[in-house]
């Protein structure tokens, strides 16, 4: 289970998020409604051990995370990927295609032909891979970030606004790989959106929805699947 | 019933000519600036192969000559040739300020890579470092580091290695704290990737361009240490040419009327220097896409 307690984030004076709780049990879709600027993004970096909170703590899988960025254990920082809302920050401009997808393998000392099967997965042909971003829609460019976040084969997974600015085919092609990978690796998966449509379609089957603020006392958790 | 009066088109073409126009200016100071270039490095390095000339040896015969055919530069106090001897100064010169470029560029970018990438206590003592290396006036840090080596160009090479880092590692740490907090970083560091891969894969590359620009401006600027050093006397040996060497040389032959052992061997300071700030200007505007869109280059 992926867990976060009493998360507190302030930047500066303003106090971003205050004592919010999730917790994503392994199997399922948790999707996660609110408004835009709520804290949506800033809790999904904290999950993904990439931002320090002020005040909190995650759990995952049992093991409390002794730290942030470096700090945590790699191990524990690759069992959570996120995929961010903007692929084109997301992604080094000097990288190709396939570089984005090889680099989390090749960081992690593992062979590189996954890259290959996830590219062909995500429907990104060899043309394709060759290209830089710049060279890419922006469509593309989120199927070589998720196909990136999957790459590791990571036991839960984030999607921070992952299909904003995708149209409805390509949001429903990822959305479909994302639960294929769901059931298939027994992966938990938090989808973060302000369109609770999407998230009622998406979760539907396996998941709930929750509203924003997340409290991980408060809310109940979604089922975890059998 | 109103009349539509199109102005779209000739606005379009006025906009289009004032960019052609300034684009031609741009390419024209260019290739005129990349020319100097190669024209004085390619003196620099086939001169000394086709005219040989002992720098000790003096012909008091033909002392203080102004410029002529034979002599275009005219000649020093000592009846060397000014056009010589400043073209065996650039070289020295030049020598100096490109190793001494890359030295405080090598020496800016570690320090600047260090202290953007680990940021926390390791960030602020480099910083306060810098810091401090910045309130010492650089003339008088680099004639303490040259006091303690006999005269000669690595001395000098040191001295402005040593003294002129801070630029380069200021540039490099605040484009690392730029690139630290973008969401492609935060993508590696989920990855799995350690710091020293973040650095050699995302950091390094992005930071080339800020680096070689800031080793084309040190060129100039470390050729003007070393003329300043050796115009105290500081610098290379009294005989070796050198352009700060021939000034202060030059200076004694200003109050007899002798303007052109001085002024030459300046300009072969102002030429290249003014050179290499056209192709640096050119190259800030190449790598940042936004002025490259603007000037449409």
């Amino acid at each position: 289970m992926l867990e976060a307690h009493d998360i507190t984030v302030r930047y500066g004076r303003r106090r971003v998020l205050d004592g919010v709780g999730i917790a994503v049990p392994p199997g399922t879709t948790v999707g996660l409604a609110g408004p835009s600027g709520c804290g949506k993004s800033t809790l999904a970096r904290v999950l993904a051990l990439l931002q320090r909170p002020a005040a909190g703590h995650v759990v995952i899988d049992g093991t409390p995370a002794p730290g942030w960025r470096h700090r945590a254990p790699r191990e524990l920082r690759t069992a959570v990927a996120l995929v961010f809302q903007q692929p084109r920050l997301a992604v080094d401009p000097r990288f190709t295609l396939a570089e984005i997808i090889e680099e989390p393998l090749r960081a992690n000392r593992r062979p590189v032909d996954r890259a290959a099967e996830l590219a062909e997965e995500l429907g990104l042909t060899p043309d394709l891979l060759t290209r830089r971003p710049h060279e890419v829609s922006d469509g593309q460019l989120q199927r070589a970030c998720v196909a990136r976040a999957l790459a590791l084969r990571p036991r839960y997974l984030i999607c921070d606004e992952m299909t904003t600015m995708l149209d409805v085919s390509t949001q429903a092609h990822l959305v479909a790989r994302i639960e294929a990978y769901r059931e298939a690796a027994g992966a938990g998966v938090l989808a973060i959106s302000h369109d609770t449509d999407l998230l009622a379609r998406w979760c539907g089957g396996k998941g709930r929805v929750l509203a924003w603020p997340p409290r991980s006392g408060r809310v109940p958790r979604p089922a975890a699947s059998g | 019933m109103s009349r539509t009066t199109v102005t779209g088109k000739p606005r379009a073409a006025a906009g289009s000519r004032r960019y052609g126009t300034a684009r031609r200016a741009v390419r024209r100071s260019v290739r005129l600036a990349a020319g100097t270039l190669v024209l004085l490095g390619l003196a620099v390095v086939v001169v000394p192969l086709v005219a040989p000339v002992d720098e000790r040896l003096v012909d008091l015969g033909s002392a203080a000559l102004p410029p002529s055919l034979a002599h275009p530069f005219g000649t020093d106090e000592m009846g060397r040739d000014v056009l010589l001897r400043s073209i065996y100064g650039l070289r020295v010169s030049l020598l100096v300020g490109l190793v001494a470029a890359a030295v405080s560029v090598a020496i800016g970018g570690v320090v600047g890579v260090v202290a953007g990438a680990l940021g926390g206590i390791v960030d602020r003592l480099l910083m306060r470092v810098v810091d401090g290396f910045n309130s010492l006036p650089h003339l008088l840090l680099g004639i303490f580091i040259v006091a303690m080596f006999a005269p000669s160009a690595w001395a000098v090479i040191v001295s402005v290695g040593l003294t002129h880092w801070t630029t380069a590692a200021r540039i490099v740490r605040s484009e690392v704290l730029s690139l630290r907090g973008r969401p492609y970083i935060d993508a590696a560091i989920g990855g799995g990737a350690g710091r020293m891969r973040i650095i050699r894969r995302h950091f390094v590359p992005a930071l080339i361009p800020h680096l070689g620009l800031a080793a084309t401006l040190m060129v100039p600027h470390a050729i003007w240490h070393e003329t300043a050093l050796s115009f105290l006397g500081l610098g290379l040996p009294p005989h070796l040419a050198s352009l700060g060497n021939m000034i202060n040389d030059g200076q004694r032959s200003l109050l007899a009327g002798a303007w052109w052992p001085s002024v030459f061997p300046g300009l072969f300071i102002l030429v290249p220097t003014l050179a290499v700030a056209v192709l640096a200007q050119h190259w800030r505007d190449r790598t940042n896409p936004r002025r490259r869109s603007e000037l449409n280059l």
